[in-house]
């Protein structure tokens, strides 16, 4: 298992850290699906925003904020 | 095209017919088998000759209905800017809409379904929604005593309409009932396109076609001849944001005004349909390379 050390070693740290134990494992998927989601939603929330740049409320709403 | 169908529909008919005559032909116990074939040829011709006829119908005899006059015409394909997938409504033109809508729709049509709160983040701010509510009289009740009265409106109350029932709005407007707004954008063929072209599209009536004494001629109007008047005209409102008032421009901004009425969850719609797409288009390449990295064994195995 260990002969190929030099080229496995991120796949051996994986699996030392995070595979071998089910619990840190599950852990794991847990807490890369938040982080994924986050990362996601925020990623294409502004690439939405940014081809509809000038067209949505929070764009135009300062011209009337004060009034 | 239909030609096409029609010859294929033929020869699927002749293939069964030739399949039917061949068993018939080496069928070991004749006389029922060939009873019960005799029915199926039967039936088969006469739902050959029916398909036939039909097609020979609709290609040959049936006149083509343009029928201007009883569906109104079809009005062109605008290039609204809300159209694509990814693109949201243009909220400073729902802004300028609801204008429109209030200083001149609102006279005939209600918008029943909109409650002043549903401006607040959408066209205007919290204290002019609120500021907008209070201008109008609602009638609340009953109090401590049993009496009705009346009392500023409130972000919760919807938007008043302009006669209190159909009867006195059909009364005020010739017979004619001015219909509700609210979901009008969905609820006519062509939408947008549509009620634009209606409210631009007023002209004479042409040479032959006579208009009633109240009505009004409008090509795109199912009939032809409409109650309302043609009601846009340049300068008509003046906008706050300086934008020049042109009948076209009044006609867009009221039609996406009544766009984002019909359909408020447009923009969240869109923006979690793309995502949902993404993710989707992710996974799909993911089940493909899973299937084939399962499938190796199998696809590569020799049989000996």
């Amino acid at each position: 298992m260990a002969n190929n050390s030099g080229s496995n070693a991120l796949a051996r740290a994986l699996y030392r850290g995070v595979f071998r134990r089910n619990s840190i494992f599950l852990c794991g998927v847990f807490a890369a699906a938040f982080a994924f989601e986050i990362a996601f939603d925020v990623t294409s929330d502004r690439i939405f925003d940014r081809v509809n740049r000038g067209r949505q409320w929070k764009d135009i709403k300062d011209k009337y904020a004060s009034v | 095209m239909l030609s096409r169908i029609s010859n294929l529909t033929f020869k699927k008919q002749l293939k069964h017919l030739a399949k039917i005559s061949f068993q018939t032909r080496y069928a070991s116990t004749a006389t029922e088998t060939n009873k019960a074939d005799k029915r199926t040829i039967a039936i088969t011709a006469v739902a050959a000759a029916t398909v036939a006829g039909g097609i020979g119908y609709y290609v040959y005899a049936n006149p083509v209905h343009a029928n201007l006059a009883d569906e109104g015409l079809h009005p062109p394909a605008y290039p609204w800017s809300h159209k694509p997938i990814w693109a949201t409504f243009d909220h400073a033109s729902i802004r300028r809409g609801y204008q429109v809508y209030k200083e001149v729709c609102s006279t005939c049509h209600s918008l029943e379904r909109l409650a002043w709160r549903n401006f607040v983040g959408v066209s205007h701010t919290l204290d002019e929604a609120k500021a907008m509510a209070e201008e109008v009289e609602y009638t609340d009740g009953p109090d401590d005593t049993g009496e009705y009265f009346q009392r500023p409106g409130k972000l919760s109350d919807y938007l008043p309409r302009p006669y209190p029932n159909e009867e006195a709005a059909r009364a005020a407007n010739a017979g004619a009932l001015p219909p509700d707004l609210s979901l009008m954008i969905k609820a006519r063929h062509g939408g947008c396109d549509y009620v634009f072209s209606l409210l631009t599209g007023y002209v004479d009536p042409p040479a032959g076609v006579e208009i009633r004494e109240g009505l009004h001629y409008n090509p795109y109007f199912p009939g032809g001849a409409i109650g309302m008047a043609r009601v846009l005209y340049d300068g008509l409102v003046e906008y706050e944001d300086g934008t020049p008032a042109t009948t076209s421009q009044m006609a867009k901004d009221v039609v996406t005004f009544l766009n984002w009425a019909a359909e408020p969850e447009h923009d969240e719609r869109k923006k979690m349909g793309l995502k949902a797409i993404t993710i989707l288009s992710v996974m799909f390449i993911l089940s493909i390379y899973l299937k084939r990295y399962k499938w190796t064994v199998l696809k590569s195995r020799k049989i000996v």
